[in-house]
């Protein structure tokens, strides 16, 4: 007899992920009940793997969780708490409680939250619940900066050569750098981030930086202390899987690249990298099994390297966890990682010898996220996922998500809506996919990076591998401003765009049925339009014939045939034989329309040459000035607010700082002004995306879907 | 500018100019004249449809961000279909140097037609500033009361285009009188025809009475007001300082006194939307909803509305959500999207059928009824009963609200409307309860009772007299602390209801969709008759 649960796990069996292929032992006996510390993608990757394996899974959510994906697809799911992750997925007591109430025997933390929190994994140690990722030890050891250095070092591992302490003058300044090997960064020690940081190529430019430096040391800081470090010019970022057993087994899974970053996140991720050959990566892959073993590491982890343009590598960090990206390696070397994750957390030693990893193909993963790309490239925004249809249809995709239609972004959570993974059997065949895949992805109801994502895939730059940590400012200087239609491509958008709506105004006139009064039958077949679309107005002309149309713009003729199905969010368009995926956003009356159109969505509006003539009669409505009022560019908290009313502020001077989604924003007046008022409110932002605005003492600015005044300035 | 083809008044004359050589008796005795009346045709037609543009001193539309009378009819008939009536139709005043060649325009200050919207036919009057401020004369009124005539007895809507100074004061009383006329055939087509006005400029003191008794008003942003006196006269009277927009533009109706249904951004927006608008509507009352090709499969699952209800019943959730992934494409045409939020009433189609919707919207003011929302429903339900549009209900709504404020307004008479005519109205009703059905609120939202023909419930639904806290304050007084528990288990799930065949399935909400469009299917052939009245006697 089938129970649910059987058919739940046969279900997953069959639906399982098709781009790993690591066997599954049914005698190999393993843990009774698992529980997943975690939410989203990652919550549902580790349930899926377990399902596999026959392990009862227990997920816990916070309470405006109650309907996600991954409560739904556990056995058992407990509320830990309200929606701030300090109250819920970071509430260890909690957590512990539900681990004791429902008797799970091991705890998966997934990535974030509590995976690399050493007390979480003390605290389970204690109570005899197998921890799924390294012993304490280990965590400890590798979350601690220097400590991690030291023991890389000690490993025999590439560091970043460098000095931090005080240097007397200038010429032991340059005996330092000279030590190091030119370029050096030179800093004050105290100084955060990339603050006064100076580069030096030789011994004059040392001498200029040590003089700077130590001022600055001395005078904003009160700290004496430089640090000379090699700088390391245009980075990649490439680091590399291990997996090791508690019996003194370590593998490497070969690397990751991961260059392609804003804000220090990563974006888009592919292993192989193009840029290692095997000597490197050997090299590489070694000193990373020499550090896991240094440290007695046991289960997957990730070593991550800065590797510079003449392939000199060095030791950035060591991640003791599950990374996001491990999908990719799944992809090319056919290994389940949760499921070694749980075996090594079993004792069980690796099944694999060093010589058994391969590298199959080529796979690469985009990170989806909800936010809007045309702003730093990517500022979180929130929502309800009104339309959502994953590119499955495509060969070789695999979707890690945790959300479907319906589903809420909050802004509590890492906006992240899904990973697309495709494979090919070589890097252009995994990128063609990744193309087709990212054009056959429906997202509605919430802004979203895949014209960024798909951009970036298609850039010369990243196609022939010349890519380092800067790619994106460094290919857009100015902001991503979406694609750049090429004259072939505005054409082509073109005469999809109007035949559309030709297709809809000839529907328009379809009724059912036979009414009393006949219709007048139009025997129309060619139309004068006029497109509006960025700066241009564009005259077209249409011309049906059967189900394709014949469009005329700039004097080109243009042949567009589709199957024209008006309700479906995917249209393929056959465009003189190119065939495009379109998805046509929103339509309305007025002749208005959004078509995304290669990655990026394009606003036209389409008028019939008479209402485009008479158009320049209508009145322009004035842009509401909003340089008065700051508005928060998304939902979120106030921090920090550096103003009172009755302040005078200048324009760019900073009011206040916002947090949503795990980052901050200063908010920044537009214009000089007197701030008039301020007002304090602060969001409770619930599953159903309802704001409650609650009078607090501490001044918090909120914001529902876009915009709250929060301060006015006054002249 | 429009003007009139001249080959097509050509065609008015049976004779053919090119026929055998012509004598010289018959030259003079017929082709001359001839010749010079189809000259004077010509030519007065021209001048009609130039309207008062003709005038160098004329008042410019342009300059108003509007457009001319012909222009705005050109926009919404379909190409080549306009077919107008009355162009040499002239005032018949003759005081105050009315007389005057100079002050008679052919066509006079209206321009009146029939033509086709998407194939379909419509009547069409648009009024024309440029003609003495486009204000109404006898012969003006004379020639909207023969299309409207004509609409009816043919059966095809009328549609206004408003834009007119007020009466024709030269004229006195004969102008009162073709208001009067109007009026009277507003009231003859209600319920017998669809009837639209759109206001495209000013429309003042007798002259909104026209538009009041159309089925819908919409109203053009910036450009169109609507008030019984002016801002002078207010001033006068009640000594208030307040412009034109505050008094009687489109933002003040469409979102505080609610006489206008919707307010576009332009003429050509106005216009383009009328036309979308139009389809959702059927000629009469004799005609059926009509039914447009569709491509949106009616079996289409819609698996997000199995988590949108939230599960606190405290939290709220967007109605519009629910209306826009259940019915054809999402789209979904807004009645009032500004006045009485807490009640959402618009049309959409269900695989190609109009309905319309009605919907409690929890997103504003709890989704309570009040006089506001009653009477928003309430006219829209009466017009789709009218018209036979099936509506579609969903219920969230836990009351009717409370409060000095809406007892002394009447709520009790004006939410009696909406319980009116939801019980009066025999066309297809199909209920959704989403999740609260409380007190009479339920009673009234298209329930059972009232001759709801498919009345579903969600898993989510809670159908019980009111709120459990309440409930428990009044059987208890208080008492018993665990007895709102019971009361919960009791009462707030859909079982009472359905266990006594108040609803009649209780549906996972992702199937929605599919059993609607199901049910209407079955229910158009839906034949169901009140007792004989010469008119029910509706709570006003």
């Amino acid at each position: 007899m089938f129970t649910w649960e059987t058919l739940c796990s046969r279900w997953c069996l069959v639906t399982s992920h098709k781009l790993y292929s690591s066997v599954y032992d049914p005698n190999e006996k393993t843990f009774e009940k698992l529980l997943i510390a975690n939410r989203g993608e990652i919550a549902c990757r580790v349930i899926k793997t377990c399902k596999k394996m026959g392990i009862k899974t227990v997920a816990i959510h916070s309470d405006v969780d109650a309907n996600a994906v991954h409560v739904k697809m556990a056995d058992e799911a407990v509320c830990v708490g309200p929606a701030p992750t300090s109250k819920s997925y970071l509430n260890m007591d909690a957590i512990m409680e539900v681990i004791r109430k429902m008797g799970a025997q091991a705890v998966h933390p997934g990535y974030g939250f509590l995976s690399e929190n050493k007390e979480f994994a003390r605290r389970l140690a204690s109570e005899g619940v197998t921890f799924i990722g390294p012993d304490t030890h280990a965590i400890q050891a590798m979350g601690d900066k220097i400590e991690s250095k030291l023991l890389a070092k000690n490993a025999k591992v590439n560091t970043i050569p460098g000095f931090d302490g005080v240097v007397k003058d200038a010429d032991e300044a340059v005996r330092i750098a000279r030590e190091i090997g030119y370029p050096v960064m030179i800093k004050a020690s105290a100084g955060g981030g990339g603050k006064g940081m100076r580069i030096a190529w030789d011994d004059e430019e040392t001498r200029e930086g040590f003089r700077f430096s130590s001022q600055e040391a001395a005078s904003s800081f009160g700290d004496d202390r430089l640090l000379i470090e090699k700088f390391i010019d245009n980075p990649r970022h490439i680091e590399i899987q291990v997996l090791a057993d508690k019996h003194g087994n370590a593998l490497w899974l070969n690397e990751r690249e991961c260059s392609i970053q804003r804000r220090n996140q990563k974006v888009v991720e592919e292993a192989p990298s193009t840029f290692l050959d095997p000597e490197t990566r050997r090299a590489m892959g070694e000193q990373a099994v020499a550090l896991a073993k240094a440290v007695k590491y046991s289960s997957a982890g990730t070593v991550e390297f800065l590797v510079d343009s003449s392939k000199n590598f060095y030791f950035l960090e060591m991640n003791t966890r599950l990374q996001v990206e491990h999908p990719v390696t799944e992809c090319i070397t056919g290994l389940d990682l949760v499921q070694e994750m749980i075996r090594v957390a079993k004792g069980y030693p690796l099944r694999h010898k060093q010589a058994d990893i391969p590298i199959n193909g080529w796979a690469v993963e985009c990170r989806v996220y909800a936010e809007d790309p045309y702003k730093s490239f990517g500022l979180p925004s929130i929502g309800k996922l009104s339309q959502y249809q994953e590119p499955l249809h495509v060969p070789s995709v695999r979707v890690d998500s945790g959300i479907q239609q319906g589903s809420d972004i909050s802004i509590y959570y890492d906006p992240m809506i899904s990973k697309l993974i495709t494979y090919g059997s070589n890097r252009a065949e995994a990128l063609k996919r990744m193309e087709e895949a990212l054009d056959n992805y429906v997202i509605r109801g919430v802004a979203h990076n895949i014209s960024l994502l798909r951009e970036v895939i298609v850039h010369p730059r990243f196609v022939q591998g010349d890519i380092s940590t800067k790619f994106l400012p460094e290919v857009y200087p100015d902001g991503f401003k979406g694609h750049k239609l090429t004259d072939l491509e505005r054409r082509q958008l073109l005469a999809t765009a109007v035949s559309l709506y030709v297709v809809e105004q000839l529907r328009s006139q379809r009724f059912l049925g036979t009414p009393r009064i006949p219709i007048a039958k139009s025997k129309r077949s060619s139309w004068e339009l006029s497109v509006h679309l960025g700066d241009g107005i564009y005259p077209v002309a249409v011309s049906k014939d059967g189900s394709s149309f014949s469009v005329e713009v700039d004097g080109m003729k243009l042949n567009v045939t589709s199957e024209w199905n008006l309700a479906s969010p995917l249209l393929s368009v056959t465009i003189d034989g190119t065939q495009r995926t379109i998805q046509r956003i929103s339509r309305n009356a007025s002749g208005e329309t959004s078509i995304q159109f290669l990655g990026t969505v394009y606003k036209l509006q389409i008028l019939t040459k008479v209402a485009a003539e008479l158009s320049k009669y209508m009145p322009e409505k004035a842009a509401e000035d909003t340089s008065s009022i700051l508005r928060s560019p998304m939902p979120g908290t106030v921090v920090a607010v550096s103003v009172k009313p009755g302040d005078m502020v200048s324009e760019g001077q900073e009011i206040c700082v916002i947090e949503a989604m795990k980052m901050q924003n200063s908010m920044i007046a537009a214009k000089t002004g007197k701030v008039s008022h301020l007002r304090s409110l602060k969001t409770i932002c619930n599953l159903s995306n309802r704001i409650e605005f609650k009078k607090e003492k501490r001044r918090i600015l909120v914001v529902k879907e876009l915009s709250l005044i929060v301060v006015s300035l006054s002249k | 500018m429009h003007l009139y083809p001249v080959e097509k008044s050509l065609q008015l004359f049976p004779f053919s100019c090119g026929s055998a050589a012509p004598t010289v008796s018959l030259l003079f005795r017929v082709w001359l004249p001839l010749c010079l009346f189809l000259r004077r045709i010509i030519t007065t037609q021209a001048i009609s449809s130039f309207g008062g543009l003709q005038l160098l001193n004329g008042p410019s539309v342009a300059d108003q961000g509007k457009l001319t009378a012909r222009e705005r009819i050109l926009l919404l008939l379909d190409p080549d279909s306009f077919d107008e009536y009355d162009m040499f139709v002239e005032h018949r005043c003759t005081d105050f140097g009315m007389d005057s060649s100079k002050n008679k325009y052919p066509g006079d200050s209206v321009v009146t037609g029939r033509g086709r919207i998407n194939g379909r036919l419509a009547y069409v009057f648009s009024q024309d500033f440029t003609v003495f401020g486009g204000s109404l004369s006898g012969v003006h009124a004379q020639k909207i009361c023969k299309i409207m005539d004509q609409a009816a007895m043919v059966g095809a809507p009328v549609i206004g285009l408003n834009d007119s100074g007020g009466a024709r004061i030269q004229e006195g009383v004969e102008s009162l009188a073709g208001y009067a006329d109007i009026f009277l055939r507003n009231v003859l087509c209600s319920g017998v025809i669809p009837q639209i006005s759109l206001i495209m400029g000013p429309c003042a003191g007798g002259a909104v009475y026209s538009p009041a008794l159309t089925d819908f008003t919409f109203m053009v942003k910036d450009t169109s007001y609507l008030f019984i006196t002016g801002p002078d006269v207010v001033k006068s009277v009640t000594n208030e300082d307040v412009t034109q927009e505050q008094l009687g533009g489109a933002k003040t109706h469409t979102a505080v006194s609610g006489v206008a249904h919707r307010a576009f951004e332009n003429d050509i927006d106005a216009l383009l939307n009328l036309r979308e608008f139009f389809n959702y509507l059927p000629l009469s009352n004799r005609d059926p909803a009509p039914v447009c090709e569709c491509h949106d499969p009616s079996d289409r699952p819609v698996p997000e509305l199995d988590t949108i209800v939230p599960s606190e019943s405290t939290k709220a959730y967007d109605m519009l959500d629910i209306v826009h992934s259940i019915v054809d494409e999402r789209e979904f045409f807004e009645i009032m999207p500004t006045y009485a939020r807490n009640i959402v009433v618009g049309f959409a189609r269900m695989n190609g059928r109009t309905v319309g919707i009605v919907g409690n919207q929890p997103k504003v003011a709890s989704g309570c009824l009040d006089i506001n929302s009653s009477v928003k429903g309430a006219r829209f339900v009466r017009f789709c009963d009218a018209f036979n549009i099936p509506l579609i209900t969903f219920v969230d709504v836990p009351g009717f609200l409370p409060g000095t404020a809406q007892e002394y307004g009447g709520i009790i008479r004006h939410g009696a409307k909406l319980l009116f005519a939801f019980a009066e109205a025999t066309v297809p009703k199909i209920t959704v309860i989403t999740r609260k059905a409380y007190g009479g609120a339920y009673d009234v939202m298209s329930s059972k009772h009232l001759r709801g023909d498919v009345n579903y419930a969600w898993p989510t639904a809670e159908v019980a007299v009111m709120g459990a806290k309440g409930a428990v304050q009044i059987i208890f007084r208080g008492k018993e602390a665990d007895a709102e528990e019971e009361y919960v288990d009791k009462f707030a799930n859909p079982f009472p209801a359905a266990m006594r065949g108040f609803v009649d399935d209780i549906i996972q909400p992702s199937t929605t969709r599919a059993r609607i469009c199901h049910d209407l299917d079955v229910l158009a052939s839906k034949s169901q008759s009140s007792p004989w009245k010469k008119h029910a006697n509706i709570p006003l």
